[in-house]
């Protein structure tokens, strides 16, 4: 109950308008203590809007924006915060060891130099100037960058576009690491499976709004869609007329099925065909979920596939 | 609970022991000058061309007339030359690094206020310093006799005299975003170094740019260099005033798109 009245970051009611168009419409959003909420939705549904807003970087046209209880403009709300965000061309001179100092010159108590070099594995980086590095490399000087300075709370912007798969593997180690630290995180990503991976719970935002918040599990279990993969000498006309089916599919000469009612579903399969082969019922993942979600609120068809 | 008491705790003491607040000037200050003094790109000319012209038509060619023209166009060219970093460093850097995300992470990040501007303009009057102390160590080599005041003074001037163009390149870097920058501040630089008289003495120009020579700043900023180096008599304190007038007119527009657009 302290929890939900002590939110490290919060947005009440917020809007926030470019010119006609309202980036942020309402949006309620409160991260706790010791929590990683990701933030999901197709493009241009808010989530960096809201995130600017967080982070003092606009200001909302109406509503309330708090960190840790203040302002976000007033820097010393930001004294707790690591940031991370999508696109940001450090200066390519910078060796990283100078780099990581001066980031650390702006906070009261920063982490010494080798321990952040460690948890963001960049301790093999120190010397070397920012500019020469692989995308990969720099992105990891970027996080380094983001938990430099002990932060309470972290802002992940995408963190892991343009890494490979041990780089990314070894950020996810060192995000739960400063979670169970007790560091707050609020995360944006397009790889639904790092959401799954990392996240306490989710928010689905769509035409800046939240139109889903829980844990993963909710997520998936809100949709409740279930996927049939069998062969099948049934005609698919013939089974997308049963009532309990939402959608077939002919995939590589099996049947696919999308129905909110497995059990029925292959229960009436079994009877329709004694020939029925290879049945495979599996949960929809998150991506699935997500898509039924955003599918009604997202504005175009294409904004879902590509946050997909 | 624990943490929510430590929690409480730190949100109260968002406060920073004034001393960790001036190392973080001092460490924005520091990483500006190291990243750009590290960058040949921007060095190079704005050492190379005020050097090599003064060299040519200061030392080489202003010996047929005597120490009086080299120690004339050591004072132009020292203006010349300090007008480079102001609009560049500033004008240049602002644009790039407001297209490329960093001037967002740093409004993002719990940098001091102002600190990112402070240390631009310390960058600014380093890399002034360097060409002033370049084109002094030239003019040796043409013997022109200067009392280490005078000297002094010429560096003092060029190292101050290097704001007012900061402000007009801190502006400039806010109405253009990203590589268009280079393009403008050079359309901007070398017609007003031209027409305050700091390639040809005034007094060669037909006469009506003459008379509007002084709604350029680098006129008088020329003007003040030429007294330090000991060419002028007449009252320094107008070209002062209108150079710190033109230095506050420009870093108020500045700062007003700045907060308006980021």
């Amino acid at each position: 109950m302290e929890m939900s009245t002590n939110p490290v970051a919060r947005l009440q009611g917020a809007v926030k308008r470019y010119g006609a168009l309202t980036a942020v419409d309402g949006l309620d959003l409160a991260l706790h203590p010791g929590e990683l909420l990701a933030l999901l939705g197709p493009n241009g549904a808010g989530k960096s809007t809201a995130i600017g807003l967080l982070l003092g970087l606009q200001r909302a046209d109406a509503g309330q924006v708090e960190l840790f209880g203040q302002d976000p403009q007033r820097i010393q709300a930001r004294r707790h915060i690591g940031v991370m965000l999508q696109d940001a061309t450090l200066p390519p001179t910078l060796r990283v060891r100078e780099l990581l100092r001066l980031t650390a010159s702006y906070y009261a108590n920063p982490r010494v130099l080798q321990e952040t070099a460690e948890l963001a594995t960049v301790s093999d980086l120190l010397d070397r100037p920012y500019g020469k590095l692989s995308g990969g490399q720099q992105r990891r000087v970027q996080f380094a960058l983001a938990l430099c300075g002990r932060p309470r709370l972290l802002f992940l912007d995408e963190p892991t576009v343009g890494m490979d798969i041990e780089a990314r593997q070894a950020l996810w180690t060192a995000i739960r690491q400063l979670v169970g630290e007790g560091c707050s995180v609020l995360l944006t990503t397009h790889y639904l499976e790092e959401a799954e991976a990392l996240a306490t719970r989710v928010c689905v935002m769509a035409r800046g709004r939240a139109i889903h918040e829980g844990t993963v599990d909710e997520l998936r279990a809100r949709v409740g869609v279930r996927r049939i993969r069998c062969i099948s000498t049934l005609l698919p006309e013939t089974v997308a007329e049963w009532p309990e089916v939402a959608d077939v599919r002919v995939e590589g000469g099996r049947l696919q099925l999308t129905t909110a009612e497995a059990e029925v579903v292959v229960l009436r399969l079994l009877q329709s065909d004694a020939w029925l082969r290879e049945l495979e019922v599996q949960r929809a993942g998150l991506a699935e979920a997500f898509t039924e979600l955003t599918r009604d609120a997202a504005a175009s068809s294409t904004d879902q596939r590509e946050a997909a | 609970m624990d943490t929510l008491l430590s929690l409480d705790a730190a949100a109260g003491t968002g406060d920073m022991p004034p001393g960790r607040v001036f190392g973080a000037y001092l460490a924005e200050a520091r990483s500006e000058c190291l990243r750009y003094l590290r960058a040949p790109g921007f060095m190079l000319p704005i050492m190379l061309f005020p050097g090599m012209f003064y060299l040519v038509f200061g030392v080489l060619m202003g010996r047929a007339e005597g120490t009086d023209a080299t120690r004339y166009l050591l004072a132009s060219y020292a203006t010349f030359g300090v007008m480079s970093p102001g609009l560049f460093g500033f004008g240049v850097s602002l644009a790039v690094e407001r297209d490329g995300g960093l001037l967002t992470l740093k409004r993002a990040l719990p940098m001091p206020p102002g600190a990112y501007l402070l240390g631009k303009m310390l960058m600014a009057m380093a890399a002034a310093a360097i060409v002033v102390l370049l084109l002094l160590g030239l003019s040796q080599i043409a013997h022109v006799t200067l009392t280490p005041a005078q000297a002094g003074a010429l560096l003092v001037t060029g190292m101050l005299g290097v704001l007012p163009f900061c402000a007009l390149g801190m502006f400039v870097g806010t109405l253009i975003k990203g590589q268009g920058a280079p393009g403008l501040l050079n359309l901007i630089y070398l017609p007003m170094s031209f027409l305050s008289g700091l390639w040809f003495p005034l007094p060669m120009l037909p006469k009506v740019l003459q008379q509007a020579a002084p709604v350029w700043p680098s006129y008088h900023l020329d003007r003040l260099a030429l007294a330090a180096v000991g060419m002028r008599q007449d009252a320094l304190l107008p070209h002062v005033l209108v150079l710190l007038g033109f230095t506050a007119a420009f870093l108020v527009l500045a700062t007003r798109r700045l907060r308006r657009y980021g």
